[in-house]
């Protein structure tokens, strides 16, 4: 480094700071100690990250879910009175952690937006050291950062992302999802929507332009053609439209008895209470009643869109009032610690915790290739939907998808879905390489490091 | 047809918004010649006095219920707002209309508000240069967004309309068209004829009072007007206080369209300042005919048929003209000449 | 011996470099020497230098600098796709289209001056945050953000056969790798993607330096001292002005392709107008117009998002917890608004109080602090002027 302080011309400069970069970094090369694998826990305890929306269009579900994170990492290390891990079938966890070793947890916002999603996800494995991230409201943001996860050799376990996208053409070895998908939404819907509304319908659709709004469009349509509806037009939204008005203005003028709401969280919300103000429920168009149709529902959201909601159809992954002991079991521990039902959302981050959690105690290791290998293929029950299984082939979960409705008459401020019908796992099954799927591969399992 | 007029009604609302909060924007800079970044946040500030108003009036009591069982097994509760125990069925229709007291708290705290950020941060940056206004009230709108932020939370607040001004009108029939060609949501016809009242007292108080002859004047030469033994300072922080006040009320009766948060400020804040220059700097007729036109452009962009031809114009209309307006004619529509030209 | 340093841009170069190569060994106490956020200082860094000559120089205030850093990105990502995942071409790529970018914004937004180029500015980067957001989906991914396939066309490259995607490279050497080192107590991460980003700042600093040194640094200073004279005497500004524009434009042109160099995915907020407002922030923190001011900024700025958002109510009880509980339960509740999620709470406060009191930032009350120790040393007639050597302008 002595050769600094003889003249710094342009030139210099550029040699001398290559060879202090390299002077700095070579020698430390063969002091390194590199885990087996990204993050390997050495001390004893374990670190998850949680990544949500905490501001943003998704914000109140990223809230719910960081609450079901919260209890999940209490019931793993034997807090509390245990929640699901009393109902799952089958279950190596012990109530001492993980592997022996005391869950903690880190959380970040990923602001709905997947620049910051990816800076909050990539602070935690490199920073906080992470051995696994989970979360992320959007697709756009779940699929952001299930790639990083990939380069980075931790698992990803997705919380609510819908898009087809997740475990299609953008699904990853790292990546696993418990969440439904556009396509199964689709395929619950269209035989209810087909007894409530006819098979003689025109549709117009507003969807979110993004990857999720754009699968569940293509799934709305595909299905709803294929019994005889019509599409007029569908319309994409940016994710940060606040004021659908000029949106609504439209549909009116082009003859649709049907409007499609391919939005989620605060757009619905903002959405749905515009088509409302603008009168669209009370129409009659061609001879029919007009109807609003929100493929993919949550509690949550229809606690903020109110009295707009009622009579509505809609999908969703899970709700409070399913009656089966896993989802009892569930929804009391979350009550009683946060005085409120739990939302799909919550459910959906709380079984994933739980899932991962029990991969890594029964594979008996942290890293991502073993606990991968466990979750592949991997059956279970009293989780609240049923018998469900994790494919080995694309990572997604296959379980019966929930068709419900706005309630006409709530009982309770949490009492606003009704479940029309459970739809059984075999008719929302589909091949890995179907056409909605197709384009991507799960790669190889990278355990990092 | 009628799309086009249901477009036009939605850009007169939109229109009204924008015209309002440029509004104030304009009084500020004309009176004082500050460039005020933190004028979204005034907007949000008032949104929120709605929020605290409905807060206020649905503090409630809590009583555990013997007989029913909430889902996990406690003893449900049950909340009665306080003043639905005092006034019985008045007090429910005082929750129900709660934006409309809001309103008359907000004039107050607004005016505060207003005078106490000219007081105790604006005046000292008077005789500096814009560009040093233009960050102090930057980071105060930061400021305020935040405070919003820690105690109400990232989440909008949803606050309903009363319920017998929800719902939709059909102003077709009063155009003298067929039923159902036209309708229109009625909370939304309310903000435009609010607001039109707004700019309408606005203007008749620097028009017809004394007090407003004396600010005009004042704008228009601060010097001689301060010679005549007129405390023209004092006046122009009633001033500050007023704009406060017009673009709180624009947040208040804002809130049953868009669910206030914390970012309400932030959003409309580069909306309100491409207004303010399309309409010209300083002139109030401008900021208002340029806060309709502009709404009114918005939502023609919006239609599928002006899409067709140009995709995307929906989503950059408004930056679009305010460069045009820039480069050809950067006095704006209604400004003087010279105003901010150096 | 204090006056002396002043102008050794020498030393200052020397000092410069070896603070940044020293960088993950300095922060790693702090809690911030991990590579994702080392690579964010050194690239917000070289952002705010740029925009520093811009604005620092000449005054213009532009409220749209996010655009360029965005185009930067997506050219680079597009690189990545179509040609090789060796940074320089997309580096090159980046330089060539957010300069070619930036020209056309300039030469219409400079034709302004004041707030009326700001908000020429602000307009034609909200114009590009929201085409790139909508309609130029095809290019920019919109919100999903323009990622790596395996499909991609990648034509200089080998045939991908290992199933995984590949990660940016400088002929060959992985900008991902770290070396971890454990000493101290502490973890010491040495990454390649840091180094990278640092040897383009202190390349970039360099740059900078020259261009304060310069004539043409020396006619902008004229421009924001008094434009209307040098018009009058015959002199047109606007060359000089559309040059620094361009200039800051490429830095942040480079800063965008760095963030893809060192994290591949490119989403359309980072060209959101707040993003320009981040910018306008350090700069103004860490002192416009100095030469170090902006990297200070841009450090700061980022260690509070990173790190100063972090603490929540548990940390704050253990640092107080040397205190009796009702004491400390005080304090936790005095400071928690600020640090946390709040912590933009306490950085509106600081840059209220930085425009208000300090108009040339941190680098100026650093400057006066020394200042100070300096008078006060003469004052006891000691010759101790241990003055610091960090104040570099």
């Amino acid at each position: 480094m002595t050769k600094l302080t003889s003249g710094i011309s342009r030139r210099n400069i550029i040699k001398t700071s290559a060879v202090g970069a390299g002077a700095l970094a070579m020698p430390l090369v063969f002091t390194g100690s590199a885990g087996a694998y990204t993050n390997e826990p050495k001390g004893s305890d374990v670190t998850f990250g949680f990544n949500v929306p905490q501001t943003g269009a998704y914000a109140d579900e990223g809230a719910d879910e960081l609450r079901a994170y919260e209890l999940a990492v209490e019931h793993i290390n034997g807090e509390g009175d245990g929640g699901m891990m009393n109902t799952m079938k089958p279950l190596s966890l012990k109530g001492n952690g993980v592997n022996g070793k005391k869950v903690k947890y880190v959380t970040g916002d990923t602001q709905t937006k997947a620049d910051a999603a990816r800076a909050s996800a990539k602070s935690m494995i490199e920073k906080d050291g992470a051995i696994m991230i989970s979360g992320g409201s959007s697709s756009g943001v779940a699929i952001a950062v299930q790639g990083l996860c990939q380069d980075a050799g931790v698992i990803f376990m997705a919380g609510l992302t819908h898009s087809n996208d997740t475990t299609g053409k953008d699904k990853k070895a790292n990546g696993f999802r418990h969440f439904f998908n556009a396509y199964m939404s689709a395929a619950a819907l269209a035989p209810v929507l087909k007894s409530a509304y006819g098979d003689d319908r025109n549709v117009y659709h507003l969807t979110a332009d993004y990857t999720w709004g754009w699968t569940q469009e293509k799934s709305i349509v595909a299905a709803t053609e294929a019994m005889g509806w019509n599409t007029v037009k569908t319309v994409l939204t940016p994710l940060t439209t606040k004021d659908f008005s000029s949106y609504i203005a439209p549909i009116i003028a082009s003859g649709a008895d049907t409007l499609v709401l391919n939005h989620y969280g605060g757009n619905m919300i903002n959405s749905l209470t515009s088509a409302v103000e603008f009168g669209l429920r009370g129409k009659q168009v061609n001879g029919k009643d007009f109807q609003i149709i929100v493929p993919l529902y949550s509690r949550l959201m229809a606690q903020g869109a109110g009295e707009n909601v009622k009579g509505i159809y809609g999908s969703t992954n899970w709700h409070w009032s399913l009656q089966d002991e896993g989802s009892q079991a569930f929804v009391k521990s979350f009550g009683k610690k946060y005085k409120r039902p739990p939302s799909q959302a919550a459910h959906t981050t709380y079984v994933q915790a739980l899932l991962y959690a029990d991969a890594c105690e029964r594979s008996g290791t942290f890293n991502p290739c073993g606990v991968g290998e466990a979750l592949e293929g991997h059956k279970f029950d009293g989780m609240g939907n049923g018998p469900t299984e994790y494919r080995a082939a694309d990572h997604q979960c296959f379980k019966d998808v929930l068709v419900v409705k706005g309630k006409e008459k709530p009982e309770s401020d949490f009492d606003l879905l009704e479940v029309v019908e459970v739809t059984p796992r075999a008719q929302v099954e589909y091949a890995p390489d179907h056409e909605m799927f197709a384009g991507g591969s799960l790669g190889k399992c990278n355990p990092g490091a | 047809m009628d799309a086009v007029f249901l477009q036009f009604l939605n850009g007169l609302d939109k229109g009204s918004a924008y015209a309002l909060i440029a509004l104030g924007l304009t009084l500020i800079f004309g009176t004082l010649g500050v460039v005020n970044f933190a004028h979204g946040a005034l907007f949000m500030i008032g949104a929120f006095c709605a929020v605290v108003m409905r807060k206020i009036l649905t503090l409630e009591s809590v009583v555990l219920s013997t007989t029913e069982k909430t889902p996990w097994g406690d003893a449900k509760e049950i909340r009665t707002p306080y003043i639905e125990t005092w006034f019985g069925d008045v007090g429910t229709t005082m929750i129900e209309y709660s934006v409309i007291f809001s309103i008359f708290f907000a004039i107050p705290v607004m005016m505060f508000i207003g005078v106490v950020m000219e007081r105790g941060l604006i005046k000292h940056f008077y005789k500096r240069p814009h560009a040093d206004q233009i960050l102090v009230t930057f980071g105060l709108a930061i400021v305020l967004q935040e405070v919003i932020k820690a105690w109400f939370g990232a989440n909008p607040i949803p606050q309903p309309a009363p319920a017998s001004l929800t719902g939709s009108v059909d102003v077709g029939i009063w155009l003298g068209m067929t039923a159902e060609s036209l309708v229109y949501p009625l909370w939304r016809l309310i903000y435009f004829a609010f607001s039109a009242i707004i700019i309408a007292c606005t203007f008749a108080f620097l028009q017809l009072t004394t007090y407003g002859m004396v600010v005009r004047a004042g704008m228009a030469d601060r010097e001689t007007v301060g010679l005549l033994g007129i405390d023209i300072d004092k006046r122009f922080t009633f001033m500050f206080g007023l704009a406060a006040v017009i673009t709180g009320l624009a947040g208040v009766m804002y809130t049953p369209i868009l669910s206030p948060n914390y970012t309400l400020g932030m959003d409309f804040l580069v909306l309100c300042f491409v207004v303010v220059v399309v309409g010209g700097m300083g002139s109030l007729p401008g900021a208002v005919v340029a806060g309709f036109l502009l709404g009114i452009l918005q939502s023609f962009a919006a239609m599928n048929e002006v899409k067709a031809i140009l995709p995307g114009i929906d989503q950059i209309i408004i930056y679009l003209v305010a460069v045009i307006v820039l480069m050809t004619r950067p006095r704006g529509l209604m400004g003087r000449k010279g105003v901010m030209e150096d | 011996m204090f006056a002396n340093l002043k102008n050794n841009d020498k030393l200052i170069m020397l000092g410069f470099t070896i603070m940044v190569f020293a960088g993950p060994i300095i922060l790693a106490p702090f809690g911030a020497g991990y590579p994702d956020l080392l690579q964010r200082f050194a690239i917000f860094g070289i952002f705010a230098i740029g925009f520093n000559i811009l604005f620092g120089l000449t005054g213009y205030l532009s409220f749209g600098h996010a655009a360029f850093l965005g185009v930067g990105s997506y050219s680079a990502m597009w690189m990545f796709k179509l040609l090789t995942m060796n940074v320089i071409p997309a580096l090159i790529l980046s330089v060539i289209i957010s300069a070619l970018f930036s020209v056309v914004i300039g030469y219409m937004s400079l034709r302004r001056s004041g707030i009326y180029f700001s908000i020429l500015t602000l307009a034609f980067a909200q114009m590009s945050y929201n085409l790139a957001y909508s309609v130029f989906t095809p290019v920019t991914n919109g919100e999903t953000g323009l990622q790596l396939r395996l499909q991609d066309a990648r034509i200089l490259d080998a045939v991908n056969t290992s199933g995984s995607l590949p990660s940016p490279s400088l002929f060959g050497l992985k900008l991902s790798a770290t070396t971890v080192v454990e000493a101290f107590g502490m973890r010491f991460q040495f990454n390649w993607g840091f180094y990278f980003c640092a040897i383009v700042l202190i390349i970039m600093f360099y740059i900078s330096l020259r261009i304060f040194r310069s004539p043409f640094g020396l006619m902008l200073r004229a421009v924001k001292t008094n434009q209307n004279r040098l018009n009058y005497t015959g002199i047109n500004t606007r060359p000089y002005t559309l040059g620094a524009f361009v200039i800051s434009g490429v830095y942040a042109g480079l800063a965008g392709a760095l963030l893809v160099c060192t994290d591949p995915l490119a989403g359309a907020e980072r060209m959101q107008w707040t993003a320009s407002g981040e910018v306008v922030l350090m700069t103004i923190l860490g002192g416009a117009g100095t030469l170090i001011g902006p990297v200070i900024g841009a450090g700061a700025i980022k260690y509070a998002e990173n790190i100063f958002s972090k603490i929540n109510d548990t940390v704050l009880e253990g640092y107080f917890a040397f205190m009796p509980e009702t004491i400390s339960d005080f304090f936790v509740f005095i400071v928690s608004p600020f640090v946390g999620e709040g912590w933009h709470l306490m950085l509106g406060l600081i840059f209220m109080l930085v425009v208000t009191f300090l108009p040339g930032g941190l680098v100026e009350g650093a400057t006066r602090i020394t200042g100070w120790i300096v008078s006060l040393g003469k004052k006891s007639k000691s010759v101790d002027a241990n003055g610091s050597t960090e104040a570099a302008e």
